[in-house]
């Protein structure tokens, strides 16, 4: 290697990725602690009777879903965003000292929300619990992440720019839309604000933003990694490119106008609701779309699935990513609604979506990645990438089997009236019933989390036996095979 | 015009403008782009990492 050669920039990459790997399992931790909590309230008060205030379940659970969606997923988002908008724009990243602010300042983030959360400083709106410092602090993270990834495909060195920059870029623009509007808030001391808005107004702003977090944080965002790494490991272009374009932007425009189905049966106007329910069954089409493409990749190389865990991985969470969108769609059905609303069915929705796909996606990714950039041909072990897969599917499948029985098992409950009028059960009588699948979501929880564990030893082994340099800038092949 | 009738019009707009994107991707004309982009991940072999196991392909 001559010296006036470039590098990619794989310190930022290694950086983020060694940090999703530790942030899932503390997400996931205070995941089964809670989960854990439902099943024995009295644990803390009578294990730790001093803390229980800080560890109660209100607090512990805006922890648990920040620590996971965005420290975990945050920290996969932009592990794989700089390696991907690196490695297809054939250039190093725009501004080392930049990318190197985003990765400490999103820790500093993490940070103080594990410090805010458990002291119950929180805004009070769901996966926007941060109070405004905080939001300050991420909105500058962000705005340095958007200047790094444009710029980084502002300076590259072929004409077109990748699919996957497309679904990262999206996800970066319409996240600091959405944490920009949601987050507007009148400070009335450093560690408390109020929302600008009022009434159904805040609801509305509140799920416009839960809504498209998910549809563009956990679903854009993972659909770039989907597009880059699915095609890297089965060693094949995507299925169709111009289904992929299409698929992006039909994405883009329907899932803006999903969020009302998150207020069915309020205060929300009737109407509203109805265009949300309507958008919401839209978008299983490019839903679908993009998991045909995805798995449609492999077409043809089914073979790989038998012994390659990554691919086992990536493809598994595109299945997950197929059921959950068809879920998603029947469950914003008004009727529908009036039955899985409020219980345990949401709850396991969003799991098979977090779990299943987000999680699984991103650990597939990982298992591409950790390797490449440590300089090694493969992780440390391979058995264990395929323990992991098994642990972690059949985690998945009782966390969300045990929360589907209990969810219908609750609305059917909830609703069920005497021939007088009174109600058949009391809301105690449907926890009562609950308490063995809360049981078992518990064990499907700790599964996962042993997923992770197991995942950490290996990338340490990896990493020990590795070394960390930066692999040389290459020069597009114009034809390669 | 009232503000309604303006919120149709770019609704409307809207679907075009998706209408127009899908047939320009289905376009005979966009294909060889699309070809040529698809290929992009694996313009650049990110196997040959330097490294006591690297292998080349």
């Amino acid at each position: 290697m001559s010296e006036t050669q470039t590098t990619y920039n794989y310190k930022v990459v290694r950086q983020f990725a060694v940090m999703t790997v530790i942030w899932g399992i503390v997400g996931m931790l205070v995941g089964v602690i809670i989960a854990a909590q439902l099943v024995w309230p009295e644990m803390f008060s009578r294990l730790l009777p001093d803390l229980a205030p800080y560890l109660s379940y209100g607090r512990l659970r805006p922890l648990h879903t920040n620590a996971v969606i965005f420290a975990f997923g945050g920290c996969a988002l932009f592990a794989t965003s700089y390696y991907c908008v690196q490695r297809t724009c054939h250039t190093r990243i725009f501004c080392d000292k930049l990318a190197a602010f985003t990765f400490w300042g999103w820790q500093l983030v993490i940070l103080l929300a594990a410090i805010t959360l458990p002291l119950g400083i929180t805004a009070g709106k769901e996966y926007a619990e941060l109070e405004w410092p905080i939001d300050i602090l991420i909105t500058l993270v962000w705005v340095a992440y958007a200047i790094v990834f444009f710029g980084t495909i502002a300076k590259r060195k072929v004409s077109h720019i990748y699919v996957a920059n497309w679904f990262f870029g999206s996800m970066i623009l319409a996240v600091a839309l959405l944490h920009l509007v949601n987050s507007a808030a009148i400070p009335v001391s450093l560690l408390k604000s109020y929302s600008v808005y009022a009434g159904v107004q805040d609801a509305m702003v509140q799920w416009w933003y839960g809504h498209n977090a998910v549809g563009f944080f956990l679903t854009a965002g993972f659909l770039g990694m989907m597009y880059y790494f699915v095609p890297k490991q089965a060693g094949r272009p995507v299925y169709s490119y111009r289904l992929s374009v299409v698929h992006f932007w039909a994405l883009i425009f329907t899932y803006m106008w999903a969020g009302p189905h998150h207020l069915h049966y309020t205060a929300l106007p009737d109407w509203t609701q109805s265009v949300g329910m309507l958008f919401s069954l839209i978008l299983l089409a490019p839903s679908w779309g993009g998991m045909i493409n995805g798995i449609m990749t492999l077409s043809g190389a089914w073979h790989k699935l038998r012994d390659d865990p990554i691919l086992k991985f990536l493809i598994t969470s595109l299945s997950f990513y197929g059921m959950s969108t068809f879920e998603g769609p029947m469950m914003s059905v008004k009727t529908v609604n009036a039955l899985s609303h409020y219980t345990d069915w949401t709850v396991g929705h969003v799991h098979s979506g977090a779990l299943g796909w987000v999680a699984m996606v991103s650990i597939g990714s990982l298992y591409y990645l950790l390797p490449r950039v440590f300089g090694r041909q493969e992780m440390y072990s391979v058995k264990l990438m395929t323990v992991h897969f098994w642990v972690a599917t059949i985690g998945v499948v009782l966390y969300i089997a045990s929360m589907w029985i209990a969810g219908v098992m609750q609305g059917l409950m909830w609703r069920a009236v005497n021939a007088d009028g009174t109600l058949t059960y009391s809301f105690v009588e449907s926890v009562k019933g609950s308490y063995p699948f809360w049981t078992i979501r518990f064990i499907g929880g700790a599964l996962f989390l042993s997923g992770m564990l197991i995942m950490a030893y290996n990338m340490f082994k990896t990493i020990a036996a590795g070394k960390s340099e930066d692999a040389p800038v290459l020069a597009p092949a114009a034809h390669h095979a | 015009m009232d503000i309604n009738d303006f919120r149709s019009i770019v609704t409307v707009l809207g679907l075009l403008c998706f209408l127009g994107i899908a047939g320009w991707a289905y376009s005979r004309g966009s294909k060889q782009g699309f070809e040529e982009a698809a290929n992009l991940p694996f313009a650049d072999d990110d196997d040959s990492v330097p490294g006591p196991q690297s292998r080349s392909r």
